[in-house]
């Protein structure tokens, strides 16, 4: 990649080189931006798999991040702007709170996981445990995604464009689940369910959100919740 | 001459006992196991088992009241930029709002705030009741990541990584839905009345490679300011204590069997993890080991009632001591005061343990409204306060006595044990002998 082009039209970007500049440089950085302030651009070049990167965003903050990270990039943010130009590793955007966080490339496990609100837009593929325990957040994948994904998924939205993995949404509480391609298996208490008018309309409000055209929400199919595992019930022990 | 067969009486059999008899009928109608709250209620070796030695011709003792014995700690100071500082070593345990009622919470942040030790969140997030009261409040990182957010971890003073307790080491928890109330269910982000499952292992980790990048991610987060703590069950203390310092834990937290638990499976209790007694020698050895002894923390929980208990950990090795079930007893849990709606609910004051069925006369363990109302924060919170000044008196005592003049210049030479169980456990000698099992000699 270019960086220098890219720069040069982004004059008013902090530049942070994580091959000479230490994490924690970048990351204060972050985290002590008044709110209100003007200088909140930044760009990240030479992550070269760093892990936390962008951690604990609480401004409405820009981050272009050259390059692919490791585990948590993204964490908890909370209305901050993240774009990965490369892949993400485990944990990306995990607990984040609002926002955006766009991957290029591909995600590794726990994609999004525990996220409470924002949106986190894989255009490659994400692995196992995508969305596990989402409490709130919207994640579009543009390609497949792993198994056991939307574990214990509580709210929120998932969207895939491709393939589920085994067990998708198992034990799932009310976290919504779209998808367009083939599902190899669902999870314990995770049922396909009828795609009504206003589950067309909010699938195409969050494919909009997601930049995505081309693909119309009439593709997916709708999985959520059967409700039977809500209460305990020994005589539901065979599910699990 | 006629023989007669001379009368012996009716012999109830060891193994099957009434309570298990009544244990498999009640399986057997019900279809369920048996769900109920507290530690284990079987008997272990502990801290009964040992007794400190005092002063002699060879140590002399320290003046009462006169001579000081300085009972401070210091917590976190490893990596954090603002460790914690407490005047005793004795802690709140994790106990969650949902689990307890506000007015519970409030109470313990109260009580622990003038005894100037610190309380902890749980399972469930942090409540503002239990910030605005607690001076030194450790933030619970737990698998569920209920009520988990950035502003809330900013507000802590320290960050608990909850791995495992001592009640149920390997095991999730569950709140059931009929102590979910509409604060409860919001906080948790899940409708209201429905179980509420708290997993067993964390969402985006796995081993103490990850942990490591996890305690990372925290930090930096943080900005490096508060103490990490690392919180395992009473499993297997040495490596869990190795791993938890190698992934870069300020503190760890060592909770055995008899810790307690909002709610799990009373074959859980009873059946799986170590005594507390039998975790803190090896906890000790893996920071001795690695040369991190009094560097990381080692906060001991698990049935800790009384100064003397306080003072055994200590002079095992441990920097702190955390209660939880004796807390909840100080602020009025099981009192007898209740004894005829413990009786409505087929127990006794002392027994009562159905803490997840959220009817606690004493209106500590539940959502209740009315039943919550029964308990004064503020006069609980001055009971608190009294019984952990009073044990940490008490250990004071029991250290001067030793001739220290620290809590934590009580050492391992100042106890001996009581049983072979105890002495093993220990390592220290069975009373009036020079013999602890396992290290020869007679």
């Amino acid at each position: 990649m270019d960086v220098s082009v890219k720069r040069e039209s982004l004059e008013a970007m902090r530049v942070f080189d994580l091959a000479t500049t230490p994490l924690r440089e970048l990351n204060s950085a972050l985290h002590t931006i008044a709110p209100g302030a003007n200088d909140t651009n930044f760009e990240v070049v030479n992550p070269r798999g760093s892990h936390a990167v962008a951690v604990g965003i609480d401004q409405p903050v820009t981050v272009e991040v050259r390059g692919s990270v490791g585990y948590y990039c993204a964490g908890m943010n909370d209305g901050g702007a993240v774009t990965v130009h490369g892949s993400a590793g485990p944990g990306v955007a995990e607990n984040m709170m609002s926002g955006t966080v766009v991957i290029e490339g591909d995600a590794s496990q726990y994609a999004g996981a525990t996220g409470r609100g924002g949106l986190l837009v894989i255009k490659g593929n994400a692995a196992s445990r995508c969305g596990i325990s989402m409490k709130g957040i919207d994640i579009v994948v543009q390609g497949n995604i792993g198994h056991m994904s939307a574990f214990m998924g509580q709210s929120g939205h998932l969207v895939v464009l491709g393939n589920a993995g085994d067990a998708l949404g198992d034990s799932l509480y009310e976290a919504k689940l779209f998808v367009r391609g083939e599902v190899k298996s669902l999870g314990a208490d995770c049922i396909q369910k009828e795609m009504k008018p206003k589950h067309l309309k909010l699938l195409a409000e969050l494919l909009e959100k997601a930049g995505i055209t081309g693909v119309s929400p009439e593709e997916f199919k709708r999985y959520g919740s059967a409700r039977t595992l809500y209460n305990f019930n020994i005589d539901n022990a065979d599910a699990y | 001459m006629s023989y007669h067969n001379p009368y012996t009486p009716p012999r109830k059999s060891a193994t099957f006992d009434d309570y298990t008899l009544a244990e498999i009928r009640r399986a057997a109608a019900t279809g369920i196991y048996d769900i109920r709250g507290a530690g284990t209620k079987r008997k272990v070796p502990h801290f009964d088992d040992l007794l400190f030695l005092g002063a002699s011709i060879s140590r002399y003792p320290l003046e009462g009241y006169r001579e000081k014995c300085d009972t401070s700690v210091v917590l976190g100071a490893r990596h954090a930029k603002k460790p914690i500082v407490l005047k005793t070593p004795i802690t709140i345990a994790g106990m969650s709002f949902g689990a307890l009622s506000g007015n519970a919470k409030e109470a313990l942040g109260r009580g622990a705030t003038i005894a100037g030790t610190s309380t902890t969140t749980g399972d469930g997030g942090m409540t503002d009741e239990e910030r605005g009261h607690s001076q030194t409040l450790v933030y619970q990182y737990l698998p569920s990541r209920y009520g988990m957010n950035p502003k809330d971890l900013r507000r802590a003073d320290a960050i608990e990584i909850v791995v495992g307790q001592g009640a149920k080491p390997g095991g999730g928890g569950m709140l059931l839905g009929q102590k979910i109330s509409d604060r409860v269910a919001n906080m948790r982000n899940l409708p209201k009345g429905i179980d509420q499952r708290s997993a067993c292992r964390h969402p985006d980790w796995t081993g103490p490679d990850d942990l490591e990048i996890k305690i990372m991610e925290l930090r930096e987060i943080t900005d490096w300011e508060k103490p990490i703590y690392v919180k395992v069950g009473g499993a297997r203390p040495y490596y869990d204590t190795a791993l938890a310092v190698k992934a870069g834990a300020d503190v760890v937290v060592l909770d055995g069997m008899q810790g307690g638990t909002a709610a799990t499976q009373d074959v859980f209790i009873e059946n799986v993890g170590m005594p507390t007694l039998a975790c803190i020698r090896p906890a000790v050895q893996a920071l001795q080991d690695l040369g991190m002894h009094r560097k990381v923390q080692l906060i001991i929980s698990g049935g800790i009632r009384s100064g003397a208990d306080v003072a055994k950990a200590l002079a095992l090795g441990a920097d702190a001591v955390a209660i939880g079930t004796a807390a909840l007893v100080a602020i009025g849990d099981n009192d007898p005061h209740w004894e005829e709606e413990y009786q409505k609910l087929g127990t006794t004051a002392g027994a009562y343990d159905d803490w997840h069925e959220g009817k606690d006369p004493a209106g500590i363990t539940t959502q209740d409204p009315e039943l919550s109302k029964r308990l004064d924060p503020v006069a609980a919170g001055r009971r608190l306060a009294n019984y952990l000044k009073v044990m940490t008196l008490e250990a004071q005592t029991i250290a001067r006595a030793c001739g220290k003049n620290h809590l934590h210049n009580l050492e391992p030479e100042d106890l001996v044990a009581l049983t072979l169980e105890a002495s093993a456990m220990a390592q220290v000698p069975l009373a009036g002998t020079s013999w602890i099992p396992g290290k020869g000699g007679f």
